[in-house]
Formats: structure tokens, C-alpha cells, sequence
């Protein structure tokens, strides 16, 4: 196989496991507000703080493996994204620090508590406004003149939409790892996250087969549609079946995975539209790889280590598998 | 005054960089300690090693959780600033920070939330690895980073093509002439961090005569470690200075402050200002041939100066000068502490010598100073160059406005300064807390099943410290 091939499968995987599983983590910080009491935000913090940093290394990952194999792409993105970019990692210090403070805090711990929710929820809407703007596409002129060229109606509506698909996640999250009043209050919130989550993905899909030729082609032109149909088809049915776990706890640990079922669509979806571009009518991926050398230099390590880190991951996870508890637990 | 992109983007990240460096510096070190205590409670079933690992691993994790955010910053700012950089040395540097997430990073975070958070829900021998598993994976990150900078030092391994660093052969550009020197010296320096913190913290709890069985425990193994790493530091760092003089003659220049081109009497400067208009220093103070004896031990050995290369290739001087006098300056009063403490030892007093004891409580921040100080030895004297003697850090910067990148570095100072009080407030609280107690242990012992015979003896403590 293609060994660029190869390498933006890796990056668009590493993307994946970032957004599936910070994303939960982010979006238990959004629904913050939506939980006052104090007990119940020791619990929801409590449910995340032993993976954050795990998960959180997904996105050095994505970084990395963008700068290995695709250094110009690198280059160019991060440079072009300079302000969101930085603005993101500012919330993502805030929320960070947080888990770490915030038990430790007396009286400041109203002010940890903005710092993970106003954190988490910045950081989520960076997110989707560089990803709203990676869509839409950018000249390297913009960078040097206007500052807000990032800033437009749609890219504003994917950074609401990717706030909202996080805090699907963390609410199913919340659902699956939670008793009584949170879960209960969790499921209420996942129901109306689940609704706005099938809209915004209605909207920017069809914003972005309106505004843009190429991508309007690649669904629409010849039988692509017929191949392409399933993406949307199996949302739906995912949209359907989470709401229906959320009904009933005897299905609590399905609209967690029916959210991640969506997510995964919505990316494929995107993939789709995007390839073979990194930057849209800019950069290719044949354009912006490394040289053999570095690819398959760094092939042996991805190998070896990608199913170790997988192993030892889940493994992470089930040591703490099931119900979130209240008891005091910890270092 | 005209804002320079290029200027503010290498203030940025001198500023970030030297914010981040602090907290590894600290949990390379302070991981293996809490390893190595674990390790001693398991064979031993001592609780004082278990009080001592339940007590460090406070402060290590928020001290992980700051170099975490603080590091993430790192790996995008290539890219945010150094945008052409990031374009020309990608396939180089590219793989070896991605075979750091992997062989490092996740392993950290796949077993930190283990180590902090998976006492009673995996066996103490599972634990125990999960901790050794955190530590060796703090060595691991430190290695492939070094690998890296080292690199832009003294790059070699690469060919050119079309302006963009390939890679000819991975051996040599992984060890790379100055790869293991710093290695080795960036490690010691860590480990020396974290005995210097917690040598501090025990000798301030001795003087407030606070927590006395743990804080001599503490106090007592450290300074046996700053024994043997101390001096072993001087001879490493000592090494390394020769390998500097072979590769990087103009850093080495600036750090002894010699200007002419070739200087076969070379004195060791005791104070000077270095002047980089009349290229010469001011008010000098040195000893004779000492410099010469030390560099090329012999006592007049020729060493390059700064005039052998033109001014613009020339780093600033007087930072490099006096970064490395304070290294040199702190470490050489760490030795002498620990020798301080043997002589102590020998004499019983080790634990009531007020002086010595106020001493070491000052120089709980000396090794997090001197990691600094170093690494503005080794930055800052490879300037003019980004990689050395082929890429001007000014020729490769993101050709950004530079009101952008003013308006984001003074956010990060507003943030970092913030951050930092809340640090050390936080590390403050944790040391006024003191270590857990013995019935806290009991507790948490009874929670992880611990045999009967550490339950006893956890008992028999608790009933000591209680009647004191």
C-alpha cells in the first residue's frame, strides 16, 4: 500500500480517537453549568480525571504524526489557525489544571469550576472553528492580512456543532457511569443533544454540498450517492437507537457508543469530502508528505507501539470499569 | 518602536519553553524517588516509605499535570511560529518527537491514572509497576526530546533536497556527537532537582520540628543521593563542556567569555561583563591559565574565541556568560552540601544543624534555577542558529503580523505568571499539610489488603507518633 495512504488513514484515526474520547471529557466540562450542586460536579469530575491526560495525548499525537509525515501541512495549518489555535490551547491549560486544583481548593473552587467549564467549552468551539475553516478553505495571503478570516457564519455554526456533539458524548458518558439523579439528569440532556446534533449535521452537510462544487460533485456526481447513502443512513439508525438507550437503563451503556457511532459517520463523512486535500485546493497529501526515510522510519514504531498503546489503554479503562463512586479514592 | 515578528515569536517560545522545563525537570526525578520508595515499602514493608511515597506523589501530580499543559503548547508551537522551520527539518524532527507520544507519552498517561488513582483497585505489585512503569516512561520522553534538540546542535545524517533536511541515516542522526553528553547531564540534573526538593522540604519540616521521624528519613536519603550524583554531575557536566568546545567553539567562546580569536592563555572568570560593542570584557577578574587547564588541560592550550566568527554569528554573550556562571555557581554549592551533610552525619548533628538545615531549605529551588540556567547555556548559545551553523533562527519564523503574535505572548505571560502562584500556593498547602498520617495509612493499608505484619507495624508507628 501507499505509504502516504497509510499515514493519513493514521492521522485521520488519530483525529478519531481524540474526538471520541476528549471529546467526552470535554464535554462533561460543557454540561458543567447544567450540574450545580457540589456534590454532583465532584462526581462528574471525579468520572474523568483519572483519563483526561490519557486522552488528551491524542491530540500530541495527531500533531506529531502531521508533523512527521506531513510537515508542510503542518506548517501551513497551524501557522494559518495561529489565533483559534493558541486560543485553544490557552482553554485547554485552564481546564487542565483544574482537575488538578479544584479538589485541592476551598474557597477559590467556584473559580476552578469556570476554568473546567469555560475551558473545556472554548477549547470544543476552537475546535470546530478550525474545522469549519479547514472546510471552507483559505489563502495563504489571509494569514498575513486579515486576523479574523477564521471568524465566518459557518465556521461560527461547526464550532456551536462540535460543542454540542462533545457534550452528546459527555452526557451519554455521564449516563453510562452515573446513579439516580445524574444519570437521570444526564439522559434528559443526551435526548436534547441528540436532537441537535442529527440538525447541526443536517445543516453544515448541506451548507457544504451548496457552497461547494467540488464537494456537491464528489456526493452527488454519477452513483456516488447510492455508495455514499450508508454515512447518513447508519447516523440515523445510531440517533434512533441512543435515544431509545436513553429511554430505559437497562441500556445504559449504548447511547455512549451510538454517540461515538455518529461521531465516526460525520468524520468518514467528512473524509470523504475532503480527500485528497489536507488544506482544500491547496495541499494534497502527496504534496505535504515526508520523504520515504521519515515515513518508513517512524512505520516501526507505529507497529509496535499503536497496539500496546490500545492494550494498555483499555486495560487503563477497565481497571476503573463500571459506576463512578463517591467515596474518597485517590493519591 | 517597530515590533519584530521574529523577536516576539523566539520570546514566546524562550518564555514557554523555559515555563515547561521547570515541571519535567522536577517529575523525572521525583517519579523515580516515589518508584524507589514504593519499591522499598513492598521488600520492606517499612510504612515510613510508604508515608513518603503517599506523600510525594501530591506534589508530583500536580507538577505533571502543569508540565502536561504546559508541554502540549510546545508540540503546536513549532508550527504556530516556526512554520518554515517546521517545513524544512519535518522529516528529522517530525518522527522523533512522534516516537516520544509513542514510546513515551501514552505510557505516562496509559499508568499515571493508575498510580494515582488505582491503589485499592489493582494489587500492590501491579501498582508498583504501574509507578516504575510512569517513571521509566518520564526517562524515555526526556531521551527522545534530548535526541532532538541535541540534533539542532550537532546535526549530522542528513542531505538536502530542495531546501528540506532528509535523512540519510537514522543511527547517526539519533546519536548525534552531543546526544549523550546532554543525555546524561539533562538526567542527573533532573534527579538532583528532586533530591534538592525533597532534602528541602524535610530540613524545613526539622526546623519547624514538624513530622521529625519522615522528614529524617527523607533528609537522610537524599543527601546520601546528592553524595554520589553531585559530584558524578561535575565530571558529566565537565564532559560535556570539552564536547561543546569541539562542536559548538563559539558557545563554548561566550560561556568563558573569551573574545579573541585564538587565546592560548585562557583564564577562568571569576566576574567580568562581557561587552559585545567593544568586543571585549569589562571589569575581568579571573585566575590565569586555569581556563586553558580546564578546556584543553594543558596550561596554555589555544581555544577559539568569539572574533574567529563574524558579530552576526555571534550568540548574546553576557546571557550565556552569566546562565552558566549560576549553573556552575549552584552546583558547586549542592556538592558542597552534600559533603557538609556526611561530615554532619559523622558527627550525629546531621538533623539539628540549624544552619546547614536553613541552607538546604534555601536551595530547595536550586536545581529547577540551575536546569534553567543551563538550558539558556545551551539555547541561547547556539543563537544565531535554530539548527547549527545551517538554519537563522531569523530566516524561518511563521510570517505572521507581529501585533498577532505580541497580543498571544503577553497572554501567556498574564497566564503563565498566574499559573505559576497558584503552583506554588498549591505546593505551599501541601507541605503546610504535611504527610498523611500513620492511621491514615492504616486506613488506606486495610483498603489494598496489605498482609498482617505492614498492618502491625503501620499500628505500632501510629502509637509512636501519636505519644510525641
Amino acid at each position: 500500500m501507499d505509504l502516504v495512504l497509510f499515514y493519513f488513514l493514521l492521522l485521520g484515526f488519530a483525529v478519531l480517537m481524540y474526538v471520541l474520547l476528549d471529546g467526552f471529557d470535554l464535554g462533561v466540562g460543557i454540561l458543567y453549568p447544567w450540574f450545580d450542586q457540589e456534590g454532583e460536579r465532584d462526581h462528574l469530575m471525579r468520572s474523568i480525571s483519572h483519563v483526561w491526560d490519557g486522552n488528551e495525548t491524542w491530540l500530541v499525537f495527531g500533531g506529531v504524526v502531521l508533523f512527521a509525515a506531513f510537515p508542510a501541512a503542518y506548517a501551513g495549518i497551524l501557522s494559518t489557525f495561529y489565533l483559534p489555535i493558541i486560543l485553544m490551547l490557552f482553554a485547554l491549560i485552564f481546564r487542565g489544571v483544574a482537575f488538578e486544583y479544584r479538589f485541592k481548593a476551598h474557597r477559590s473552587r467556584p473559580y476552578w469550576d469556570f476554568a473546567f467549564s469555560a475551558g473545556s467549552a472554548t477549547a470544543a468551539f476552537c475546535q470546530g472553528l478550525i474545522l469549519g475553516s479547514i472546510i471552507q478553505g483559505v489563502n495563504a495571503e489571509q494569514i498575513s492580512e486579515a486576523s479574523w478570516y477564521w471568524l465566518s457564519p459557518f465556521s461560527i455554526l461547526t464550532g456551536f456543532s462540535v460543542m454540542a456533539g462533545y457534550a452528546l458524548l459527555g452526557a451519554s458518558y455521564l449516563y453510562m457511569k452515573s446513579r439516580n439523579r445524574i444519570q437521570q439528569h444526564a439522559a434528559y440532556l443526551a435526548k436534547r443533544l441528540v436532537i441537535i446534533v442529527m440538525l447541526a449535521m443536517l445543516i453544515v452537510s448541506l451548507w457544504t454540498v451548496l457552497s461547494s462544487d467540488a464537494i456537491r460533485a464528489r456526493w452527488f456526481s454519477g452513483w456516488n450517492f447510492l455508495y455514499l447513502s450508508p454515512l447518513p443512513i447508519l447516523a440515523i439508525v445510531c440517533a434512533i437507537l441512543a435515544w431509545r438507550g436513553l429511554q430505559n437503563t437497562a441500556h445504559e451503556i449504548r447511547p455512549f457508543w451510538m454517540a461515538a457511532g455518529i461521531f465516526t459517520l460525520g468524520f468518514a463523512g467528512l473524509v470523504v469530502s475532503l480527500f485528497p486535500y489536507l488544506l482544500p485546493n491547496q495541499l494534497t497529501i502527496w504534496q505535504a508528505a515526508s520523504p520515504d526515510t521519515s515515513l518508513e522510519f517512524l512505520l516501526v514504531g507505529i507497529v509496535i507501539f499503536v497496539p500496546l498503546i490500545l492494550a494498555y489503554t483499555l486495560w487503563g479503562y477497565r481497571v476503573f470499569a463500571g459506576k463512578v463512586e463517591d467515596y474518597q479514592e485517590g493519591y | 518602536m517597530e515590533l519584530d515578528t521574529a523577536l516576539l515569536s523566539r520570546l514566546q517560545f524562550a518564555f514557554t519553553v523555559s515555563f515547561h522545563i521547570i515541571f519535567p525537570s522536577i517529575t523525572i526525578g521525583l517519579a523515580t524517588l516515589i518508584a524507589i520508595w514504593e519499591g522499598l515499602w513492598l521488600k520492606t514493608h517499612d510504612p515510613r516509605y510508604l508515608q513518603l511515597a503517599k506523600f510525594w506523589i501530591k506534589p508530583f501530580a500536580i507538577t505533571f499535570g502543569m508540565g502536561v499543559v504546559s508541554g502540549i503548547v510546545l508540540s503546536y508551537e513549532f508550527g504556530t511560529n516556526f512554520s518554515k522551520f517546521s517545513d524544512i527539518v519535518g522529516p528529522v524532527l517530525g518522527p522523533l518527537m512522534a516516537y516520544e507520544v509513542l514510546t513515551a507519552f501514552f505510557l505516562e498517561a496509559g499508568f499515571l491514572g493508575v498510580m494515582l488513582f488505582g491503589w485499592q483497585r489493582v494489587g500492590r505489585k501491579l501498582h508498583f509497576f504501574s509507578t516504575v512503569t510512569v517513571a521509566v516512561g518520564t526517562w524515555i520522553s526526556a531521551f527522545w526530546i534530548i535526541v532532538a534538540n541535541s540534533w539542532m546542535q550537532t546535526p549530522q545524517g542528513y542531505i538536502i533536497v530542495d531546501g528540506q533536511f532528509h535523512v540519510a541515516d537514522w543511527f547517526e542522526v539519533i546519536f548525534n556527537p552531543s546526544m549523550p553528553y546532554r543525555l546524561m547531564h539533562m538526567l542527573l540534573a533532573s534527579f538532583i532537582t528532586a533530591t534538592f526538593v525533597v532534602a528541602g522540604v524535610s530540613a524545613y519540616y526539622l526546623l519547624k520540628k514538624q513530622h521529625i521521624p519522615f522528614a529524617k528519613k527523607g533528609l537522610s536519603m537524599t543527601m546520601w543521593i546528592a553524595l554520589i550524583l553531585t559530584p558524578l554531575q561535575a565530571f558529566i557536566g565537565d564532559q560535556h563542556g570539552l564536547n561543546v568546545q569541539e562542536h559548538q567553539p563559539t558557545k563554548l567562546a561566550a560561556m568563558e567569555g573569551i573574545w579573541p580569536a585564538q587565546e592560548e592563555n585562557v583564564p577562568l572568570l571569576l566576574f567580568a561583563m562581557p561587552n559585545m560593542e567593544t568586543e571585549q570584557n569589562d571589569y575581568e577578574l579571573g585566575i590565569p591559565h586555569l581556563g586553558s587547564l580546564i578546556l584543553t588541560h594543558s596550561m596554555d592550550g589555544a581555544v577559539q574565541g568569539l572574533k574567529a566568527v563574524p558579530p552576526e554569528d555571534r550568540p548574546n554573550v553576557p546571557l550565556v556568560f552569566w546562565s552558566f556562571r549560576v549553573m556552575v555557581g549552584l552546583g558547586f554549592g549542592m556538592i558542597a552540601l552534600a559533603v557538609v551533610a556526611l561530615w554532619l552525619r559523622k558527627r550525629g548533628s546531621l538533623y539539628n544543624q540549624k544552619a546547614f538545615l536553613t541552607a538546604l531549605a534555601l536551595f530547595t529551588p536550586s536545581g529547577v534555577i540551575s536546569v534553567l540556567a543551563g538550558w539558556y547555556v545551551v539555547e541561547v548559545g547556539r543563537q544565531p542558529w535554530l539548527v547549527y551553523n545551517l538554519v537563522r533562527t531569523s530566516e524561518v519564523v511563521s510570517p505572521l503580523p507581529a501585533e498577532r503574535v505580541l497580543f498571544t505572548l503577553i497572554g501567556f505571560v498574564v497566564i503563565y505568571t498566574l499559573l505559576l502562584g497558584v503552583y506554588l500556593y498549591f505546593m505551599r498547602k501541601l507541605v503546610k499539610k504535611g504527610p498523611p498520617s500513620m492511621s491514615h495509612l492504616e486506613e488506606q493499608l486495610i483498603g489494598m489488603k496489605a498482609p498482617g505484619y505492614a498492618l502491625a507495624w503501620v499500628k505500632n508507628l501510629k502509637h509512636e507518633d501519636g505519644a510525641k
